[in-house]
């Protein structure tokens, strides 16, 4: 067949027997999950194993009805609708439509006033999450969002599920249950979270930056320099706890202020360290690469109309720099709210506390509460940075 | 006027600029030539101590350029690079008030200034003033790069190549620019090129480097016709060194009295340009006509060719 007929048979066949090839394979993933899968799981308490029960069994029929008319709908989208704006608005009209059945399971499965069951959402509806959010993400990609609707639309989403958990709506799922019993835990340990992996981040910025100028100055340094972080960042992180346990525990031992301080050889201490050195090497390669970057006749320029050393790093060299600086800064973030998790290991605190608890009691409902708000924090972040870099290097393409 | 004494430059055990001697007229422009690596850069830069010279000293106005920290010497000297070297990350306004802005001057008076070098420079500041480098031609690059050199209205402007990247139609509008320009402000120029016609027509003096030295440094006319060395007429070229000489003197100059039926020029033509139209119309001989119309003379071949030879 000619190209020509091709095309011919393809544009009069579109609407009906051409069928999205990520749509097609999504659908049978959420539909299998939603026929083989529990939607949501009742346990008797937290740690026995529980009763599979699906979508038809726990919700009213018209709540069954509606769902159910809202996922084909989504779909349909999915398998043959090409406007990107319809896909999207369908596929997040899905996540919706999943969450507040679960929601609406929990309220129905929990006999009034009982605070020993748990609801705990299902297979099936962690399979359609995922089907969703990759339609979602694929609907967002084919919209190409600019930086700005992007971190937009992130707030918005947050905003959303922030009103719902603060209005309660999913106050009867499992993890909402574990939520309520460690509210204020949890509050403590996210600020430890953020604490621990902010702040190696600016102590990383704080030493990699200037590292990272005087590496682009001297070239001789840089080998031995970028070969050192390297080797660091190869170490795995619960032997880098260990190896930084003895030194500060023998520092906590000998400097009494250190040990005031909280220098230990267990604690925040040595995660922050540890997250500290992993986090040079992104921050310093991508400030040597920024600075290679900038042009040799921007630089000389700046120095022969008689800036200062000064001047012309901090206003040509390290602004033309910041877009790929600012992508170590990512890349340091992401990696960082995801190690912390590690540092609840050896005492550090963060969200890894739930992790690491849940995992030791086999409460699975605990891991969650931990891991969804890190994902969550990692995505964001990532998210929020990438939009930050493209809208820095547009200014200057 | 700047003097140069003595000036040189050595990297480990090379010796890049080898004990240069040169004064550059205040008002004038000085072209410098020579083969690439032959450390005309070099000597250029070490006029405003982007390199610091081995040994040797640079007086600007009888002051030593030592005399005061090399980024405040700087500002008062105009640099112009090949490739332009804006700051693509700011608008060219902002890139035409560096110098002023580090000099402290006001914003009205930066706002003034920079108004007035983007309608010398033919750029209309509605259009151009928030523009970013890379949404202008090359050519307009280059004008802003000059017109940033010149927004402090230095006493010396120091260019190295500064139209080696325009093809050469722009780059002949460019020199045309640049000769008004330093009419009109009077800057002292000192241009480094590795383009013999470029130094021709610009330099009122041209000095010619090999090796890191200096071999001559005069007026163009005396360069062909006077060479001190053999390099320098190997450079100026033997063969069209009768032409050149000839694209040095303007018909104004050399009009005869007389009266002449043969094509009209105008006293700014080079010689040059005259013979060629005498070739072309089959004439003997050219009238030399203002644009007012009065008759400044006539220019016969003969004349013409009398005047390519020593
Ligand atoms: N920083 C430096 N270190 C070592 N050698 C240099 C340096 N700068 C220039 N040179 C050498 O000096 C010579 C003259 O360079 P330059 O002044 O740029 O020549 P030109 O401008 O005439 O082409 C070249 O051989 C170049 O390699
Ligand atoms: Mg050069």
């Amino acid at each position: 067949m000619s190209g020509a007929q091709l095309r011919a048979v393809r544009v009069s066949g579109a609407s009906l027997t051409r069928v999205d090839p990520l749509g097609a394979v999504l659908v049978a993933a959420g539909a299998a999950a939603l026929l083989f899968l529990p939607f949501v799981v009742f346990k008797s308490n937290r740690i026995v194993p529980g009763d599979p029960r699906s979508l038809i069994q726990v919700l009213p029929a018209w709540g069954a009805f509606g769902c159910a008319a809202l996922l084909a709908m989504s779909a349909l989208a999915a398998l043959w609708v090409t406007d990107a704006r319809v896909r999207l608005m369908l596929a997040l009209a899905g996540i919706a439509a999943v969450a507040l059945a679960a929601a609406a399971a929990g309220d129905a499965l929990t006999p009034p006033g009982d605070r020993i069951v748990r609801i705990a959402p299902g297979g099936a509806f962690w399979v359609l999450m995922v089907c969703l959010g990759l339609f979602a993400t694929d609907a967002t990609t084919r919209l190409k969002p600019g930086p700005a609707v992007r971190v937009l639309f992130l707030a918005a989403s947050l905003a959303l599920a922030g009103v719902a958990l603060a209005h309660g709506t999913f106050d009867h799922l499992s993890v909402m249950r574990e939520y309520a019993v460690n509210a204020e835990r949890f509050a403590r340990e996210a600020r430890q979270h953020l604490k621990l992996a902010f702040g190696s981040l600016a102590a990383a910025a704080l030493i990699g930056l200037p590292l990272g100028v005087l590496c682009h100055r001297a070239p001789r340094l840089r080998p031995a320099v970028l070969t050192t972080l390297n080797v660091i960042q190869t170490i795995p992180a619960i032997a880098l706890f260990g190896i930084l346990m003895a030194p500060l525990g023998a520092l906590a031992a000998a400097v009494p202020l250190a040990d005031r301080l909280g220098i230990r050889g267990i604690g925040a201490a040595p995660a922050v360290v540890a997250l500290f050195l992993y986090s040079l090497l992104p921050i310093v390669a991508n400030t040597v690469a920024g600075l290679k970057r900038v042009s040799r006749a921007a630089v000389e320029a700046a120095h022969g109309m008689g800036m200062t050393s000064w001047q012309v790093l901090t206003k040509v060299e390290l602004v033309l720099a910041l877009p790929v600086i600012l992508t170590g800064v990512r890349v340091v973030l992401v990696q960082n709210i995801g190690m912390v998790t590690v540092a609840a290991l050896i005492g550090g605190g963060g969200l890894g506390a739930f992790v690491f608890q849940g995992i030791g009691q086999t409460a699975i409902d605990l891991v969650l509460l931990g891991a969804i708000p890190i994902v969550t924090l990692a995505f964001s972040a990532a998210l929020t940075l990438d939009a930050l870099v493209e809208v820095l290097d547009r200014v200057k393409a | 006027m700047i003097a140069v004494e003595n000036l040189s430059k050595r990297y480990g055990e090379t010796t890049v600029v080898d004990g240069v001697s040169l004064t550059v007229e205040r008002h004038s422009i000085t072209a410098i030539v020579g083969t690439s690596g032959s450390g005309k850069s070099t000597l250029l830069r070490m006029i405003n101590r982007l390199v610091e010279p081995t040994s040797g000293r640079v007086l600007i106005d009888g002051r030593d350029t030592r005399a005061e920290p090399a980024y405040l010497l700087r500002r008062r000297i105009g640099y112009v690079i090949q490739g332009h070297g804006l700051f693509p990350h700011r608008t060219v306004a902002e890139n035409i008030a560096t110098v002023p802005r580090l000099l402290g001057w006001n914003e009205r008076r930066i706002g003034a200034r920079v108004r007035e070098l983007l309608e010398v420079f033919a750029l209309d500041p509605a259009t151009y003033a928030g523009a970013l480098p890379h949404q202008l031609s090359g050519g307009q690059q280059q004008r802003v790069g000059v017109a940033r050199a010149l927004a402090a209205e230095p006493l010396v402007l120091l260019m190295d190549e500064p139209f080696g990247a325009l093809d050469p139609i722009i780059r002949a509008k460019a020199q045309d620019d640049l000769l008004d320009i330093q009419r009109r402000f009077g800057t002292t120029v000192v241009l480094v090129t590795h383009d013999m016609d470029e130094a021709f027509r610009l330099g009122s003096k041209v000095a010619v480097m090999s090796g890191g030295r200096l071999l001559q440094c005069d007026r163009p006319a005396v360069l062909l016709t006077r060479p001190a060395d053999p390099f320098v007429s190997r450079l100026t070229g033997l063969a069209d060194r009768a032409m050149r000489l000839l694209s040095l003197v303007t018909a104004g100059e050399a009009a005869l009295p007389g009266a002449s039926d043969g094509p009209a020029v105008a006293p700014t033509t080079s010689l040059r340009e005259v013979l060629s139209e005498l070739v072309w119309s089959g004439a003997d001989s050219a009238r030399v006509i203002d644009v007012d119309g009065t008759v400044r003379g006539r220019l016969t071949v003969a004349a013409i060719l009398a005047r390519g030879r020593p």
